[in-house]
């Protein structure tokens, strides 16, 4: 399905309500999380206090000036607080969908003795069993333990076609809030109220249950200590400043401005919000991170392991040849094979079919009008086939279909083994077709590699991943697939077992590994993995183990997922190096203003002392509005090795911090002193 | 001129990175263990030495038990150099018969020289006797050296080792340190030292008549044996006031010429046993390139600013251009034997790495021209820097530019593969908080206090450039003095041995912990998403790090100094 359509950025409800919210963030215990915003919201305080005094006793010129200066500095807290509330607030618009799709339902409970109890769905229980029927919404998460139905799921995926939900098998589980459209289905639920995947859902996206990730702790470490740094200079400048005789001109507002225009106040205030940002472009993608240190081990991934089926190609085998022995003719062959699959209802029965009908323009026949008897492909004889007018038609393995020619009193032409051999060599299936004691030729059949996946391929890898397909083909079709699609590695004739062996060994070598899955036998695989991708449509026991959900199941998702992660860690990296980089031009504005004998340093010419500084607040300020697209949007990502994106970013935020800010306090001073503002 | 000066920086640049190559890759084999040729000399020494202490280098160590063993033989040695120091006139090898230094001034100088910084608030003539020099100052000489070392070749294991709990043992390798690297050196140096000049007796002082008829006392002692260390291991306590600029300690041009050399090899050679240790010769290849720029963008600014003399001589009609009969510039303060190029360039050197020697008085440099030193040693001693601290502060460096600009790849970021997580950022930023911390607390407190002020010499700002640069050389365990400063008080002697062994000690602490706590990781091969720390880009960014996190850091207080001092003087004020 086509991505959630994202918010607008500017979406004037979010805008709104996110006014409303930063308000509420102002609270101390609230921004202590948060120790840079901390520190301007005391500083904040501190101008404040010193105003208030300053009302009385000091000029209107002063008063003007540490008016703007305190106004300013709870813009700087009131700006990051906002760009918070902006993330926030588009993670709640997606929430408030789900919520609506959560309304109170009756479920039909059956009781140990078979009767059926309506309940509401809020007291259910794990364990409990229920039915649903046709256009009943089904109450709670669970497992289809009996039946079969369509299912319609477009409350959490958006998507408006019904899938088919059946007990057994890796399309068990079925979601509270969901409905069912045709027959009926017996559901085990397994999750007790407020813990259901709707309720997880909201708290993800709203972010209510958001925890500081193991790279976000070490950067706000940084920031903190940096502060801390700065701090340091400030509180040392005072004394400095008194043996330099030039204290006076050193008043508090004054330092505190400097302070706070040096800490990194852009990066510390835009970091929640590039977090947020990031879950929810996830959401948007319609996976589920269910922890935000998952969607960091993304960006980190180096070995990323693929089903091949459903993954790398279509779920099916196809026909896409006939290949006849000398002295068969093609029609013949064609003839037999069709014959032989008209009542294959398996995939690659119907494509011989298709084949068969759109390459050389044979209708299907009628089973019934040929008095045919259909032999089902069993897993004893393993071939399938037709009898008809005492004709025996066989398609199936070459070895099988061989020891069938034989039993018929046929021979085998030395020519069947080349063309079988040639067609495995290149990745297919060879499929013979015989005719009782004859060999008629080969059907190839082959895997069809998706459209596109070669192209992504070559995108992870110049990203730096290596992918490795998993298999149970044998090592030559396997070997030719993996060639065919351009991933790294391959590993045939693989069993679930070696999914996990082949984690730890990854992992054992200090490797980050992400991996897709839908089936119970998938699901110590995807808990092992560090990003683990359940499908959503796959088993209860997939969706628990896994660290991320694709509600499209959809196994090419894991790039995007991975794209995204990046993108984040660029976003965060961009924003403190474009942060540091500003402080040049503020100590060029701030410095000569504070010292006058340094005023051969003024080099952006600004016009006072006072309107230095204050620019020099302004632009820290405004730079977080400025900037609250680029953390919402996250940095355009593009698959290039790390050099280049590292020199392009450096490029871009590195020396453009150093000189953005340059004509940005030059340009609010003209306007400072244009206003007559200081 | 300018031929002069590029010539004498290609040539010295030159020189120092073909004997680093070498010394590097031979210190590698030396701390893995494995064979070189002096084996068959040391070996059975360094046997004798384990068996004496009963120690056993085979025992692998926790970060915290070898900061436990480095902490416990510094405060022995310091300890034992203080009562060395007190207890000087009951003891021999003390013809001049100089009496017990002063408790403060014996407790900065024992401080002093266990933190490598051998920060001299004495003249060694008139206060150390030869036996202290001897078994007290050139001991420590070498065991601070060694120390250095063996810590950087620790953070060089926690990078190279894999979910390990140890780090190596100390004293296997401070022993190695001193034994396989130091002595070997010092000894031929020494050699050299003696051949062009250098006394190594334990005369009295000589008493000669001058041609004008009065009296000069001339110092001697065993001057050479301590000058090879004090360079080679980045001291700089010189054994005279006047330091390497005595002709005794320096006496020609050759000599000048391998002291820098001396000052410079290990620290410069460390970055390639790095580089050989990791497996990965480009990644100290690396380092030594950002060590070489930064050290030859100061080098040429501090001749160049130096050259261009004062104005104000020029105003009264001086002339200060260089010509065949003189070379021009700023010559105040300086030897006329080494010139502009020879002083400026010996000041770089000995700032850049945490030598601290000096053979020119940095006090009279220009105002710009002394900022030189001054932002060599706020830079944190890294630019090759003192032996084995110098190349543990660029790694933690290395590490914060990774942090800072490494997530722009778009992974979390690593270094040599290992994952830059909570925890090492709190000690790497711990590791930086504490340098400007026990600089700019303390010189805020001595420029607005009784104490401190009293032993400013100069008015204005200049005298606020000297407190600034005695607590940047404690605390960067330079040792160098911009002279001037009157730090023999009980004040500054005392401040100032708090802020070498926080400086030394306190910085030391985390980086161990650093070290033990990256040896625990895992490390991830390098892909082709890997950040990439060999190439030229990583040089650009490491160093406009490091000049942006010291420039933030100390901007403005080197505006109050050095920056206004320059404004006044092209206002016709000078201090």
């Amino acid at each position: 399905m086509a991505a959630r359509k994202a918010p607008a950025i500017w979406d004037p409800a979010i805008v709104r309500s996110a006014l409303i919210n930063s308000l509420y963030k102002f609270s101390p215990r609230v921004l202590a999380h948060n120790p840079v915003m901390f520190v301007v919201e005391v500083t904040a305080a501190v101008v404040t206090v010193i105003l208030c005094a300053d009302l009385f006793r000091a000029g209107a010129g002063l008063v003007k000036f540490e008016l703007q200066i305190a106004l300013w500095l709870w813009f700087t807290v009131g700006f990051a607080n906002f760009a918070e509330a902006m993330a926030e607030g588009r993670g709640k618009a997606q929430a408030d969908n789900l919520r609506r799709m959560r309304t109170e339902t009756q479920a039909k409970r059956i009781n140990p003795d078979g009767t059926i109890t309506t309940v509401p769905a809020s007291r259910l229980r794990r364990g409990d069993v229920v039915l649903v029927e046709a256009g009943d919404v089904i109450p709670s998460d669970g497992e289809v333990i009996e039946g079969v139905a369509a299912v319609n799921e477009a409350a959490i995926t958006g998507e408006s076609a019904p899938v088919i939900r059946e007990s057994g098998g890796d399309r068990s589980a079925v979601t509270g809030g969901t409905t069912v459209i045709s027959d009926w289905i017996k559901v085990r639920i397994t999750a007790n109220p407020g813990e259901t995947f709707l309720d997880h859902m909201i708290a993800l996206v709203e972010g209510a249950k958001r925890q500081k990730t193991p790279n976000e702790i070490a950067l706000s470490i940084l920031l903190a200590g940096l502060t801390i740094i700065f701090m340091l200079v400030c509180v040392s400048l005072y004394p400095f400043a008194l043996y330099n005789g030039t204290a006076r001109a050193l008043s508090l507002p004054v330092l505190v401005s400097l302070l706070v225009c040096l800490i990194p106040t852009t990066i510390g205030g835009l970091l929640p919000a590039i977090g947020i940002a990031g879950m929810d472009r996830l959401v948007q993608r319609n996976v589920l991170a269910l922890s935000g240190r998952a969607v960091e081990a993304a960006g980190d991934v180096d070995t990323l392991l693929l089903d091949k089926t459903g993954t790398i190609t279509l779920g099916n085998r196809m026909a896409t040849e006939f290949i006849p022995l000398d002295g068969v003719s093609e029609r013949e062959l064609v003839e037999a094979a069709q014959l032989a699959s008209l009542a294959d209802e398996t995939p690659e029965g119907r494509s011989i079919v298709v084949l068969a009908k759109n390459k050389y323009g044979l209708r299907g026949h009628n089973l019934s009008e040929l008095h045919a008897s259909f032999v089902p492909f069993s897993a004893r004889t393993r071939m399938s086939g037709v009898d008809l007018d005492g004709r025996h038609i066989r398609k199936g393995a070459a070895d099988r279909i061989v020891a069938f020619v034989r039993d018929n009193g046929g021979e085998v032409p030395a020519q069947l083994n080349a063309i079988v051999e040639n067609i495995a060599r290149n990745g297919g299936t060879p499929l013979v077709v015989a005719d009782g004691p004859r060999v008629l030729g080969v059907v190839h059949l082959k895997d069809i590699i998706k459209e596109g996946i070669r192209e992504r391929f070559e995108r992870l890898h110049a990203m730096g991943l290596r992918t490795v397909m998993i298999t149970g083909d044998n090592p030559l079709t396997a070997a030719a697939i993996a060639k065919e699609a351009g991933v790294s590695d391959f590993v045939a004739e693989a069993t679930p077992e070696d999914k996990l062996r082949i984690i730890r060994e990854e992992q054992a070598q200090g490797k980050l590994v992400a991996m897709i899955g839908d089936g119970t036998n998938d699901a110590p695989a995807l808990a092992q993995a560090d990003v683990g991708i359940a499908m959503n449509a796959g088993t209860q026991a997939a969706r628990e183990a896994g660290n991320m959900i694709d509600l499209d199941s959809n196994p090419t998702k894991i790039i995007e997922v991975i794209e995204i992660g990046k993108q984040l860690l660029i976003t965060r990296g961009a924003l403190t190096t474009f942060s540091i980089a500003n402080d040049v031009a503020k100590y060029f504005a701030i410095i000569p203003a504070m010292f006058p004998q340094l005023g051969a340093l003024n080099v952006m010419r600004l016009a006072t002392p006072q309107s230095a500084i204050l620019s020099a607040v302004i632009f820290n300020a405004v730079i977080i509005i400025a900037l609250i697209p680029l953390a919402l949007r996250g940095v355009a990502y593009r698959p290039l090795g790390a050099a280049a994106i590292l020199a392009r970013n450096l490029l871009i935020y590195g020396l453009g911090g150093v000189i953005v800010p340059f004509i940005g306090i030059k340009a609010i001073d003209l306007l400072v002193a244009a206003l007559h503002l200081a | 001129m300018l031929t002069n000066t590029f010539v004498q920086l290609v040539l010295f640049t030159a020189l120092f990175t073909a004997i680093s190559v070498p010394l590097g890759l031979y210190m590698a084999r030396v701390f893995e263990g494995k064979p070189t040729i002096l084996d068959p000399l040391l070996k059975p020494v360094e046997g004798a030495i384990y068996r004496m202490c009963g120690v056993y280098p085979v025992t692998e160590q926790t970060w915290v038990e070898y900061s436990i063993s480095m902490l416990l033989f510094s405060a022995v040695g310091m300890v034992l150099l203080y009562g060395l120091e007190r207890l000087q006139q009951f003891l021999p090898l003390n013809p001049e018969h100089l009496g017990a230094v002063a408790p403060d001034l014996a407790f900065n100088t024992a401080a002093s020289f266990t933190t490598n910084t051998n920060w001299q608030a004495y003249a060694g003539e008139t206060t150390m006797s030869y036996l202290t020099q001897m078994a007290g100052l050139a001991y420590h000489n070498f065991v601070s050296a060694a120390v250095g070392i063996a810590v950087a070749i620790a953070l060089i294991r926690g990078l190279v080792r894999q979910s390990a709990q140890t780090i190596g043992n100390f004293w296997f390798d401070i022993v190695r340190a001193t034994l396989w690297v130091l002595l070997p050196i010092s000894i031929v140096l020494s050699l050299i030292l003696i051949w062009q000049g250098v006394p190594q007796n334990f005369k009295p002082y000589v008493h000669a008549k001058t041609v004008e008829g009065a009296e000069q006392v001339i110092a001697q002692g065993p001057v050479a044996s301590q000058e090879a260390i004090k360079e080679l291991g980045t001291n700089g306590g010189g054994f005279f006031n006047a330091n390497s600029s005595h002709p005794y300690e320096n006496p020609t041009p050759l000599t000048n010429l391998l002291e820098m050399l001396a000052i410079i090899s290990i620290g410069a050679g460390l970055t390639h046993t790095f580089g050989q240790m990791v497996g990965n010769r480009r990644q100290g290849w690396v380092l030594f390139i950002t060590m070489t720029l930064l050290f030859l963008i100061g080098a040429a600014a501090a001749v160049w600013i130096e050259q261009r003399g004062n104005p104000e001589l020029a105003a009264l009609g001086i002339n200060t251009q260089a010509n065949a009969s003189q070379s021009g510039g700023n010559m105040e303060g300086k030897e006329v034997r080494f010139g502009i190029v020879g002083s400026a360039l010996f000041a770089t050197v000995t700032t850049a790495t945490s030598c601290g020697a000096v053979n020119s008085m940095h006090d009279s440099f220009t105002p710009l021209g002394g900022l030189i030193p001054l932002l060599n040693m706020q830079i944190g001693e890294i630019i090759f820097g003192g032996v084995g601290s110098g190349l543990y502060g660029m790694l933690v460096m290395a590490i914060l530019s990774v942090f800072i600009a490494g997530l722009m790849v778009g992974r979390t970021p690593e270094y040599l593969g290992k994952k830059i997580e909570g925890r090492e950022m709190k000690l790497v930023m711990l590791f930086i908080l504490i340098f400007p911390a026990v600089i700019l607390l303390p010189a805020g407190v001595a420029v607005v206090t009784r104490p401190g002020l009293a032993g400013i010499t100069n008015p204005g700002p200049h005298g606020f450039t000297q407190v600034l640069y005695a607590f940047t050389s404690a605390a960067a365990n330079n040792g160098s003095a911009f002279a001037g400063l009157n730090a023999n008080t009980p004040f500054y002697n005392v401040v100032l041995a708090f802020v070498m062994l926080a400086g030394r000690f306190m910085m030391k602490i985390p980086l161990l912990a650093l070290a033990g706590s990256l040896a625990g990781k895992k490390t991830v091969p390098p892909s082709a998403g890997t950040f990439p720390t060999d190439g030229a880009l990583f040089v650009v960014l490491l160093t406009g790090v490091i000049l942006i996190v010291a420039g933030l850091t100390f901007f403005p207080a080197d505006a109050l100094g050095p920056l206004i001092e320059h404004v006044a003087m092209l206002h016709h004020q000078l201090y």
